[in-house]
């Protein structure tokens, strides 16, 4: 593919690897060195549209591929102009999760990032406004991390405090109006 | 008791005086028939089931019909429809629309996902919006045909007109 | 959260303001389409600052899924975007055929464009209706509905269902299309035209509508690629991206139809894509009805597509339902999907849907990511409603036709 060969004479010590998967170019990027990649991505080889950003936690992976760290952004690059598709993924240690952000190359990044750090807890450097995002703000932990339960035992609680309204306003409903036990 | 003998029952409860222009019938029936033909539920739509919700309002399915007429504010309905997955974001707002209404008023828990939580069992989702609220009406489906929802309304209309004693000072 | 008193006498009292006027608008608010909350900072009528504030139906699909087989976290694609969830099911498909290397029968491939089709149909009447009514024309909700409960007709003949209609399956669809389902598309293809002229006689020439919507949320193109707009939202600053133009999926490489773009991208040129696409849509189903004459009688489903895949294949299934894990299926062969990843894109009627899924060769995704139109359009809203007034959000909510189950997932 010719923009992973340009990639690759331009940025020779940022790709760590590369691979294709279904017929989809992807190639790895140091985090040290994203953002100039994804600036010469930008800028120069015409990705104008990132179609997606995600994280993937690999903790506990059997497939064949090897994976160096924990966690993995990826970034799915589209070029409207010359339509064509590459992908872009970030190893991300699990003690030190971050990642510089690409808020100012593209805008629509700006709440991927957030999502991805609503569910993955991986920290965007650079971001304007890192919070959360579909979670309540106070919510304890990342829900699409592996070791986080389906349906944790841990009730949040704000949830218990409208639960524990309901059963004390009960009495004053009409007739057998309850709310459910347990 | 000398009302029976000299009325004529034309309906059940329902007494008329001969040669005048004059019915008698229990206060509590005239209320809650009065009632039952002027439900108005609150125009609030959470997920899926909303899109039923709202088709049932419109024109093919037409709840105008049987008075059901919605309303966007609380404070003007009698039925709040929860229609649609709850999350536990979301549960306080539902439970403060909920407080907002005046009484005398009815929850109908609306697709599985109201009543059971449905298939979403994880961690941010309410199984079941009877864990905080009184439901009067559960209609399965997902989402239920805008006919089990005109159903599930007559349910509640029946409902209400088993109602008694709750009127007034003498109650 | 509500102002204190003491920071709305200082507002009041003040000949200047200091602080902007703080209004919370939704999650439960009639125009916001959903569960959708705005929190805003307003100067008199005009917005200062808006931050869309989202979550608040986020149901946990994509950790869901990765605890359900590949067949059965289809379902929850359903109940993305509940309005087009045919759209939705196709997505989901093809990126699981795409890692198992199938190729679709093309009946399938066909019926599949036309369910497609009719749910842009069903969306975009459902976007109008709704827009419609928020700005202030009550009339073509009511005729713009009169014509969905039609096509939810047909979806109950094809599979069933009127809303979530799990048509399509991984390597092709349930049910074939019956000769009844076959006319009553012809008769809806040959009628439809004539109602799409009935809704542009109703609000073309009404001034209300013309004075919101025109010269309201301007977007250049450079700037609406950036924010990541796609669908009629991009279609309208002018760009013609088109997924099904330029990775063409299932039977679109067959038919021709055309890509509407509009010219300045205001919130008008976003209303007359639509209506354009609308009728491009009639046209692709109508294509499609005639060449579905030429493969009578093919298979609907690949033959070495998973056997749990087909019901009627299913080995002895039992379902167990189980306190934690929810319904397992005991005795049925979970179909495994080799290792590897895949991202693939359809034209959702809202916009660019994106499925991107991770296997590790196991029966159950690894990982299921959505790229959903409605987050990312949401995201742009601050953008969008720069310089306007309060009354317009409604108009920018409305034009890019987002919706909540989706955005938040």
């Amino acid at each position: 593919m010719e923009a992973l060969d340009k990639l690759k004479e331009r940025f020779p010590q940022a790709v760590l690897g590369e691979e294709t998967s279904c017929g989809q170019a992807m190639v790895y990027v140091d985090r040290n060195y994203l953002l100039e990649v994804m600036k010469f991505l930008h800028d120069e080889l015409g990705f104008d549209h990132l179609a997606d950003l995600g994280g993937v936690d690999y903790l506990g992976w059997k497939g064949k591929g090897k994976k160096p760290e924990r966690f993995e952004v990826v970034y799915n690059l589209y070029s409207i102009g010359k339509r064509e598709f590459l992908r872009v993924k970030v190893p991300v240690p699990e003690k030190d999760p971050w990642v510089p952000s690409v808020t100012k190359i593209w805008q629509v990044a700006n709440w991927f990032e957030r999502e991805c750090y609503d569910m993955f807890g991986i920290r965007f450097k650079g971001h304007p406004d890192l919070r959360r995002i579909l979670m309540p703000e106070d919510w304890k932990g990342y829900p699409l991390r592996k070791d986080y339960a389906l349906q944790p035992e841990e009730e949040w609680p704000e949830y218990d405090k409208v639960r524990a309204k309901a059963r004390e306003l009960c009495r004053y409903e009409w007739g057998d109006r309850k709310v459910r036990e347990g | 008791m000398g009302v029976e003998k000299e009325t004529v029952e034309v309906a059940p409860d329902i007494r008329h005086i001969p040669g005048t222009p004059a019915f008698i019938t229990p206060v509590d029936k005239l209320i809650n028939w009065a009632r039952t033909g002027s439900l108005w539920p609150m125009t609030f739509g959470l997920a899926c089931c909303a899109i039923e919700m709202m088709a049932t309002g419109a024109s093919h399915h037409d709840l105008d019909r049987f008075g059901i007429i919605f309303r966007a504010s609380p404070r003007q309905a009698d039925v709040l429809i929860v229609a649609g997955t709850v999350t536990k974001k979301m549960a306080p707002i539902v439970r403060r629309v909920y407080d907002q209404m005046p009484e005398p008023r009815y929850v109908i828990a609306m697709g599985s996902c109201a009543c059971s939580g449905g298939v979403f069992r994880t961690y941010s989702t309410v199984q079941g919006c009877d864990e905080f609220l009184p439901v009067d009406v559960y209609i399965p489906g997902c989402p239920p045909r805008p006919e089990a929802l005109i159903y599930g309304l007559m349910k509640l209309q029946e409902k209400i007109r088993r109602e008694a004693g709750h009127w007034g000072f003498w109650r | 959260m509500a102002p204190t008193v003491e920071v709305v006498q200082k507002q009041c009292g003040h000949p200047e303001w200091e602080e902007p006027f703080v209004v919370n608008m939704g999650p439960q608010h009639p125009s916001t389409h959903g569960v959708l909350r705005l929190y805003l900072e307003l100067d008199g009528e005009n917005v200062v600052k808006c931050d869309p504030r989202i979550g608040y139906l986020h149901r946990g699909v994509e950790k869901l899924s990765e605890n359900m087989t590949y067949t059965q976290a289809m379902i929850l694609t359903d109940r993305l975007d509940y309005i087009s969830s045919a759209a939705n099911n196709v997505g989901y498909c093809l990126a699981v055929e795409k890692l198992l290397g199938l190729e679709v029968p093309r009946r399938a491939r066909l019926l599949r464009t036309i369910v497609c089709e009719m749910a842009r149909i069903s969306s975009h009447l459902l976007w109008l209706a709704t827009h419609a009514l928020d700005i202030g024309a009550m009339t073509v909700f009511l005729y713009c509905f009169r014509d969905r409960e039609w096509l939810l007709d047909i979806y109950e003949k094809i599979c069933g269902a009127r809303l979530t209609v799990s048509y399509p399956r991984v390597g092709g669809v349930r049910l074939d299309f019956t000769s009844e389902i076959i006319d009553e598309l012809y008769k809806f293809t040959e009628e439809f035209p004539s109602r799409i002229l009935d809704y542009e006689t109703l609000i073309d020439v009404n001034r209300i509508w013309l004075k919101r919507t025109k010269g309201i949320a301007v977007i250049s193109a450079e700037k609406a690629v950036n924010l990541g707009l796609t669908g009629p939202s991009l279609r309208g600053s002018g760009v013609p991206y088109d997924v099904r133009k330029f990775k063409p999926y299932d039977a679109y490489d067959e038919v021709e139809f055309e890509v509407p773009v509009g010219k300045i991208g205001d919130t008008y040129d976003r209303y007359r894509v639509r209506m354009e696409e609308l009728r491009q849509a009639n046209r692709i189903i109508r294509q499609c009805l005639d060449k579905l004459s030429e493969t009578e009688g093919e298979p609907v489903v690949a033959e070495e597509a998973p056997d749990l895949l087909m019901p009627e294949k299913k080995k002895t299934p039992q379902a167990v339902p189980h306190p934690k894990k929810g319904f397992l299926v005991k005795g049925a062969e979970v179909p495994v999907v080799p290792e590897g990843e895949v991202y693939v894109s359809i034209e959702a009627p809202k916009g660019e849907l994106g499925y991107y899924i991770v296997s590790d060769g196991s029966g159950k995704p690894w990982r299921v990511r959505v790229r959903a139109p409605s987050f990312v359009h949401i995201s742009s809203i601050p953008e969008l409603i720069k310089g306007h007034m309060v009354a317009d959000l409604i108009a920018v909510i409305g034009t890019l036709d987002v919706v909540l189950g989706e955005c938040d997932r």
